[in-house]
């Protein structure tokens, strides 16, 4: 049996949050929340447990929800504000970190890579399939050796006459197997001053190869692949055309960031809901959990940084859809709110004790993904450089 | 083809629900929701208007929050909403609400096709749509889990314990549908938008014609006298097999009808 955990109405009145979130966004929170628990929820622990999630099925089931590139104009996405895809991400992650990964490798990193950068032929052929889930993306950044300084990467793409010839290695790369389309990045031998540029890649392209890698301990309900490019050959018109240099990627996973930092709040939220439910629940020396001091404590300290964080994150949202949100700010949001996240997983599995490393109840899947939210898309220590650059003027990272 | 849906809100199935001082429906304590099984007649009327033309209406009956049923009926698709809210409409039982609902429908205009679910959550009377259909003239095709629409006719499987009917009715009619018949979609994200751009209309008992004399708690023909909590269940009966348990276990079964 899978224990689902219901909306916990005292947290919710305690913190208010449902008076800074407007009704189209409640509605579609809701409407998230009503799918995760007919679809997903139920799922997740076998996914979790055998590490096989139906990536593209669900990719259309969100397609048909709207939620891929929703926060995108125009090629069949959504248009909406970046609060509504935050909190698309809270309640997707509430289900699970992976899932909520599929959404934002699809959205946020490779349709907002061709969305931003892309030429009109290539959003064309591209946006309106991925906005549909009929069409799922990866993106290629990260290397083997090369994680948090991608500058260093050392995929190469030549030129030979007008085409370009990719080679090298993609590592940790979700959805990558299971992709029709690759945004790659790659060091070019073409003389600019910014060596990198972005290519748009079937998958189908001869000499690419997707392999899924297994035998990891999170994000089991996620697709996670290695990428490597032999002699792959793409046309001259394969390049993202707008951007050359680290720039290129780098905003796109700040956008990315802007998801997790609502969406690791949602898998907090999830833990919270989970242990306040339990504590209810579950007698100890013939009295309720929730009774004892220790107890209490320990949900008081949750819940405050669960609202401390949604707050921030909901601060952050409205920046990005009024004066605009820096780098530095989404920063700050990342490295505080999965910081929290995984604090809030690791105390509610104390609540639950051996219940808590069930796959019957959500506390150590979250746990357990919240592993990987918290160094992906710029590890917190990456992340307190950026925020100690932006507060001192001094780049510290080498 | 044109399509009227008769739904309802009600309190979620999930929460405590309980009953007020007048003993009605508390709306108060437990939030509210569409009907979950009004949710599979939305689905048949969208798919329906989908395959071909038309439009969908929804129309409900309730306080002002009942909106929210209405809403989340465009949000799923339909095209366009019909509100009736009025002070006096409180209490009022499956007469009362069949009439204002025939005369929301007369309002509308003649609807192809008036689909509704297979009875409320809250409320379980399952007489309403039978009794729209007769105010209004119009062939009911109850209880179905499946329907197909064609040309003139509307044809219905009703599936019973020992049996399926297939049963026929010429346009316009009304069907309600169970929760076999399809799997409601949710709303999306741009049906979520969308819906704050449709029409709702606000009807009082004035705008439908109909009297303050025969809707309401006072004038309904059937109210709730008492009520109180089922009582927890009780120890299960232990048979003990001393060469009769076979006799004892039939037994036990006949008087309770499982056999």
């Amino acid at each position: 049996m899978v224990r689902m955990a219901s909306r916990n109405s005292a947290l919710d009145a305690l913190s208010g949050l449902d008076s800074l979130i407007d009704a189209d966004d409640r509605d579609l929170m809701s409407m998230i929340r009503k799918f995760a628990d007919d679809h997903l929820r139920p799922n997740l622990p076998e996914w979790f447990d055998q590490g096989v999630v139906p990536a593209r099925d669900l990719a259309r089931e969100f397609g048909k929800l709207g939620l891929l590139g929703m926060h995108l104009e125009g090629y069949g996405c959504g248009g909406s504000s970046a609060t509504s895809y935050g909190l698309a991400c809270h309640e997707l992650e509430a289900a699970d970190s992976g899932i909520r990964s599929l959404v934002s490798v699809q959205g946020s990193l490779a349709m907002t890579a061709i969305h931003k950068f892309g030429s009109e032929e290539q959003k064309t052929e591209w946006l309106p399939r991925m906005a549909a889930g009929e069409a799922l993306g990866c993106f290629g950044l990260t290397e083997p050796d090369f994680g948090s300084d991608p500058g260093g990467m050392r995929t190469r793409a030549k030129r030979d006459g007008d085409d370009w010839v990719l080679n090298g290695t993609k590592m940790w790369i979700t959805n990558g197997s299971v992709a029709d389309v690759a945004v790659v990045w790659a060091q070019t031998d073409d003389g600019g001053r910014d060596r990198i540029r972005g290519f748009v890649v079937p998958t189908d392209s001869k000499g690419f190869e997707g392999r899924e890698i297994k035998q990891k301990m999170s994000l089991r309900a996620s697709v996670t692949a290695e990428l490597s490019f032999t002699d792959l050959r793409l046309p001259g018109d394969a390049v993202l055309p707008e951007v050359s240099g680290l720039r290129g990627p780098l905003s796109c996973l700040a956008e990315a960031r802007f998801g997790i930092v609502f969406g690791a709040m949602g898998a907090a939220r999830d833990c919270l809901e989970t242990a306040l439910a339990y504590a209810e629940s579950r007698r100890v020396f013939g009295e309720p959990l929730a009774g004892y001091q220790l107890t209490q404590a320990k949900l008081a300290d949750m819940a405050v940084e669960y609202v401390k964080g949604m707050l921030l994150a909901l601060h952050l949202g409205r920046l990005k859809d009024g004066p605009g949100v820096s780098n530095e700010q989404v920063s700050v949001g990342k490295l505080n709110n999965c910081r929290e996240a995984i604090a809030i997983a690791r105390e509610a599995r104390t609540i639950l004790a051996a219940n808590g490393i069930s796959l019957e109840y959500p506390v150590i899947r979250h746990e357990n993904n919240l592993e990987s939210v918290l160094t992906y898309e710029g590890t917190s220590e990456v992340h307190q450089l950026i925020i100690g650059q932006a507060l001192t003027g001094a780049n510290a990272f080498r | 083809m044109n399509i009227v849906v008769c739904v309802k809100y009600v309190p979620d199935a999930q929460s405590d629900r309980t009953f007020s001082d007048d003993k009605t429906t508390d709306r108060a304590g437990v939030d509210g929701l569409l009907s979950e099984l009004d949710e599979y007649a939305v689905e048949e009327a969208l798919k329906l208007v989908e395959a071909g033309e038309g439009e969908v209406t929804v129309v409900t009956i309730g306080p002002d929050e009942a909106a929210e049923a209405v809403k989340k009926a465009l949000q799923m698709g339909a095209d366009k909403g019909v509100h009736i809210s009025d002070d006096a409409i409180h209490g009022s039982d499956a007469v009362a609400t069949s009439l204002l609902l025939a005369e929301a429908i007369k309002k509308i205009g003649q609807p192809d096709l008036i689909l509704t679910g297979m009875g409320s959550t809250d409320g379980l009377m399952n007489i309403v749509p039978t009794m729209v259909a007769e105010r209004l003239g119009l062939p009911a095709v109850t209880l179905v889990s499946s329907l197909e629409v064609n040309g003139s006719t509307v044809t219905g499987r009703r599936d019973g314990d020992t049996a399926s009917e297939t049963i026929e009715a010429s346009l316009p009619a009304l069907v309600s549908v169970t929760d076999q018949t399809n799997e409601p979609r949710y709303p999306s994200f741009k049906g979520i938008m969308a819906a704050k751009k449709k029409p709702v209309e606000t009807w009082s008992l004035g705008d439908l014609g109909v009297d303050a004399g025969q809707v309401g708690l006072n004038n309904a023909w059937v109210q709730v006298e008492s009520f109180e909590a089922r009582p927890p269940r009780e120890q299960g009966q232990v048979v003990t097999d001393e060469g009769d348990g076979g006799t004892k276990l039939a037994e036990f079964l006949s008087t309770h009808k499982f056999v």
